[in-house]
């Protein structure tokens, strides 16, 4: 993993340098065609909507050693108590037959747990039943709603506090708007079923993306404050040193998160059958993988993009370029306007160029050094022995 | 051995956060040796097998939205069911406006099925009563079978029990000191009413088989053979046939038992006389004497609306100079008798007084069954969850699988990424599961915690947001490093620097936690609860572990000097500025030196 160890040193140094804020364009019209599919996901195909929120009866049928014609036969064991009702049998893992049907009457559903029993010959302990109400579904939706707004509302004050700019927090909830819209759209395109479950992974999503974007902007700050102090870099710039500084953490963070989700997910999906535990890892897998990217390619550009019509930052912007110009008529060649106006590092200029204009950022061979300084500690006069005096 | 100067501080963190485990393991021991606590988590119901019902409270009536408190008796009321029903270790609680009750194993369909049923409060003029024995009684008079009806009612109480029956019926004076049954009264204003009316009740279309019409509530002639027989053989003592009593048609007569074990009866009761709803308040407190002075005695009194203030009226009026037990009425919930008061006079005030051998807590007990009885609530069954335990189990095993293959893998990126600093990950991710299973058991005997399949989903994902604490401070020593600092100056400056943005991070996703839990419902909340709990622990384990032993690390000769494999090598995290070590020795220029030889040789 040399490599990527060597990857991260030249993302911090800003040897080599991703200019995520200054092609913005780029990544919003990714975003933007991403939306749009979500969109047309959402609509057009809608979402496939879990029993819990239509209301029925579950019937989870374990143990089952014979499979043939298991479809035909739970239907035929269904239909004998209740006619002219949509029966959906599936699958689950090596061993479960779900059936979910409509809304039972409670003796019936008793009556169906016995014949079900008898036609697929296990006990009917084997047997779980799960009968819910349409309103239940809509209960969790409702609260899941309340929770987000409160959730919106708490979080929108707490970072306009801790960032003290309310900035920061109008582009978290773009990139969180982002993610949200995003995910959902996913489960519709997939035809993922949603249930109370997902609606829980999506509340989470939104802990998940804030967070990622949060550190990221945690950095920005620090570059940011840095950058006003010394006016060498524009904000555009500091930010996306932060955010390059600061890729090799979330790539750890984000393969981190992933992995433990990636094996519940793999467990769900192949032992366990569709389940709270399917339902939840499955949206926030989508959710953290969508989160990562918002927060790199999506809040700080946004934020950029604010912060710049600041007449304070296009002052910044101003002094950052002056600044620049000198130090690379020092260095010997001369940036292209299009640098800064481009607001990127590397855009239009060679490797060697953007290597010492950010070397100046963080301050450690800005300033001309004596060259001794360089060779290390000085060497003392040495007093030369007896026998030479 | 001499501690070195510079581990003082971060021994001294170490030291009591080992004494923090020590203290929680500790807890944990000691209450679960000698208090009610297991050592485990305690499982829910979707990993331990068992059903789950959530109820949805329904008030009959059109009227305003249940209040919180009429939620805390509907509670009051499914807890005494599930309780009278023997259920051990079944769980109510309130979600929102619902209820869930949790049973523990697969319950049989009646115990559901009798948690479902509505609760109403009913007032029955008593027709006969038997005490509670387990053997039928024989009553003298049941073979008196050429007049059917009326023997079998007002004599059957041999006499030779030793029931006191303090109240000669007719006298309105004093309520029985200490004696049975308690007196009704008019609570303020005794109004004798004049002769008694019968104009109460008329069913019409259920007429008793005997032939003749009972015209009244009171009257014996709705006493057949077949509920002599059916009181006969009622046995009390067997919850199963308790739970078949059926008050629900109120026009029919009812045989059930009393609910009360100080008046172990049973009780045959007329048709329904006023329900509930007609009760507008009652409370209780201490008999007020006309002096205005306390009597000393307790006593339960009962508001009546008009409606049911004239029904009051009518059926006490009837009754009050009917032999015994027919004076009595009969205050029924849940469909068994709370209480059967005599009354002394015609109640027409709308307002009434029940004294008798109350003390203050179980007249309190009355006056909150009559007045959530005036809340005639049913349940509507939201959802109804069965999981069996063979497949709980199946749950939990493959749960904690996944769990174990992605700490695993995580394990695996960290020491590839990290190197040695990657064992520090490991270690502080241990002990963080250390802390999180002490906690969680903690709760579940401390709160009833129990987790779910969503609650182990939470602390799996939680791995990945507590190793996040660990990368983003590695990364920031990293970065330090580079800068060109020496290894135990990295590990503070970008401490400080990393601290804040932990601290932050884990804010945000803390509240997000918080919102989820107060705002979602119980199986959001187990995954909302291991959230937040593991939140708070990652900041304990970073602050208290993780920081103290890098700083420690930062003084050993391995990590100190950056060799290769401890994840903290200048050399390869391209630190560019030389770095004074100390002593005139000059680290980076030497390694460089030593890497170039190397790579010619």
């Amino acid at each position: 993993m040399s490599t990527f160890a060597e990857f991260g040193n030249d993302l911090y140094t800003g040897k080599r340098s991703i200019d995520f804020v200054g092609r913005q364009k780029t990544w919003y019209t990714v975003s933007a065609v991403l939306l749009v599919l979500a969109t047309i996901g959402l609509f057009g195909r809608g979402l496939n909507i879990g029993l819990e929120f239509r209301g029925g009866s579950e019937f989870r049928v374990s143990s089952v050693t014979d499979f043939n014609s298991f479809e035909a036969r739970s239907k035929a064991a269904v239909g004998t108590l209740s006619t002219g009702s949509d029966v959906v049998v599936t699958r689950i893992g090596t061993d479960t037959v779900r059936v979910q049907t409509e809304k039972f009457q409670n003796t019936l559903t008793d009556k169906v747990i016995t014949a079900l029993a008898r036609e697929f010959n296990v006990s009917e302990t084997k047997i779980t039943a799960n009968t819910v109400g349409a309103s239940w579904g809509q209960s969790v939706t409702q609260k899941a709603i309340t929770a987000l707004i409160w959730f919106l509302i708490l979080v929108s004050l707490v970072l306009a506090a801790y960032f003290r700019t309310w900035k920061m927090s109008v582009a978290a909830l773009i990139a969180l708007a982002h993610d949200l819209v995003i995910t959902v759209g996913i489960y519709a395109l997939a035809g993922f079923e949603v249930t109370p479950a997902s609606v829980i992974g999506f509340l989470t999503i939104l802990g998940y993306s804030l967070y990622d974007t949060v550190v990221v902007f945690d950095k920005v700050r620090e570059n940011t404050l840095a950058a006003e102090g010394s006016g060498r870099l524009s904000y555009s710039q500091a930010a996306n040193q932060a955010v390059n500084q600061t890729l090799v953490r979330s790539i750890n963070t984000s393969v981190v998160a992933l992995l433990p989700v990636a094996s519940i997910l793999g467990i769900g999906y192949f032992l366990l059958g569709p389940g709270t535990l399917l339902d939840l890892s499955l949206a926030l897998f989508v959710g953290i993988a969508v989160g990562t990217y918002s927060s790199i390619f999506i809040a700080t550009p946004v934020l950029a993009d604010l912060r710049e019509r600041e007449p304070g930052m296009i002052e910044l912007k101003k002094r950052a370029m002056r600044y620049q110009t000198t130090q690379a008529r020092k260095s010997g060649a001369a940036p292209s306007d299009g640098d800064l106006a481009g607001q990127g590092a590397t855009k239009g200029t060679g490797d060697q160029d953007t290597k010492d204009i950010v070397h100046a950022s963080t301050g450690a061979t800005a300033r001309p050094v004596h060259p001794y300084v360089q060779t290390g500690p000085r060497n003392q006069p040495k007093r030369p022995p007896k026998s030479k005096r | 051995m001499a501690i070195n100067p510079h581990n003082r501080g971060p021994l001294r963190t170490l030291t009591m956060f080992l004494l923090l485990v020590i203290g929680l393991y500790g807890l944990l021991g000691a209450v679960s040796t000698w208090g009610t606590a297991q050592r485990t988590p305690k499982l829910g119901l979707d990993l331990q097998g068992g059903t789950q019902l959530i109820l949805k409270p329904k008030i009959d009536k059109t009227g305003p939205g249940i209040s919180e408190g009429q939620i805390m008796k509907a509670v009051d009321i499914i807890r005494a069911r599930v309780d009278g029903s023997g259920i051990s270790e079944a769980e109510v609680s309130t979600q929102g406006n619902n209820i869930v009750v949790s049973l523990p194993g697969t319950p049989d369909r009646a115990t559901v099925a009798s948690l479902k049923k509505s609760s109403q409060l009913q007032m029955r003029a008593v027709l006969a009563e038997v005490p509670m024995v387990t053997e039928p009684i024989p009553t003298s008079t049941g073979t008196a079978t050429s007049k059917p009806t009326t023997p079998a009612v007002g004599t059957p109480q041999p006499s030779a029990t030793t029931k006191p029956k303090a109240t000669s019926t007719g006298t309105a004076t004093t309520a029985p000191k200490s004696g049975y049954p308690p007196a009704l009264a008019a609570a303020t204003t005794p109004a004798p009413a004049g002769t008694p009316t019968a104009t109460t009740p008329n069913p019409t279309t259920t007429a008793p088989t005997s032939g003749a019409k009972p015209k009244n509530g009171s009257d014996p002639a709705w006493v057949t053979p077949a509920l002599e027989k059916q009181l006969a053989d009622l046995n009390c003592a067997d919850p199963k046939q308790v739970e078949n009593i059926d008050a629900a048609n109120k026009n029919e007569p009812l045989v059930t038992c009393s609910s009360d074990p100080k008046r172990p009866f049973k009780y045959i009761l007329g048709p329904a006389e006023l329900l509930g709803d007609t009760i507008s308040n009652a409370t209780s407190g201490q008999q007020t004497t006309q002096g205005g002075s306390s009597s000393g005695q307790w006593e339960v009194r009962l508001d009546l609306n008009s409606q049911g203030g004239k029904a009051f009226c009518d059926v006490t009026g009837r009754i009050v100079s009917l032999p015994s037990p027919r004076n009595e009425f009969a205050i029924v919930l849940d469909n068994q008798v709370i209480s059967a008061p005599v009354p002394n006079s015609a109640i027409c005030a709308g307002t009434a007084s029940i004294t008798g051998s109350f003390t203050a807590a179980s007249s309190k007990v009355l006056a909150d069954q009559l007045k959530f009885g005036a809340l005639p609530m049913s349940f509507e069954v939201l959802t109804q969850d069965t999981i069996s335990p063979t497949l709980g189990g199946d749950q939990l095993a493959r749960g904690l699988l996944a769990g174990g293959i992605g700490l695993l893998l995580v394990v695996a990126y960290s020491l590839l990424q990290y190197r040695a600093l990657g064992l520090v990950t490991v270690s502080s991710l241990i002990i963080a599961g250390l802390l999180t299973y002490g906690v969680v058991s903690l709760f579940g005997w401390s709160q009833g915690f129990r987790l779910t399949m969503a609650g182990v989903t939470g602390l799996i994902v939680s791995i990945g947001i507590v190793a996040d604490s660990f990368i983003l401070y590695f990364e920031r020593v990293r970065d330090e490093v580079r800068d060109g600092r020496a290894l135990r100056a990295a590990v503070e400056t970008g401490w400080a620097r990393a601290r804040r943005t932990i601290l932050i991070s884990d804010a945000v996703n803390f509240l997000a936690a918080v919102v989820l839990y107060a705002l979602a419902a119980s199986n959001v909340r187990g995954f909302a609860f291991t959230l937040m709990l593991t939140t708070v622990i990652d900041v304990v384990v970073v602050f208290m572990f993780t920081h103290p032993l890098l700083s420690i690390l930062a003084n050993t000769k391995f990590f100190g000097q950056g060799h290769r494999w401890s994840g903290l090598d200048p050399t390869r995290l391209g630190a560019r500025n030389v770095t004074y070590a100390g002593r005139g020795r000059v680290t980076i220029a030497a390694r460089r030196a030593a890497a170039t030889e190397g790579n010619q040789s």
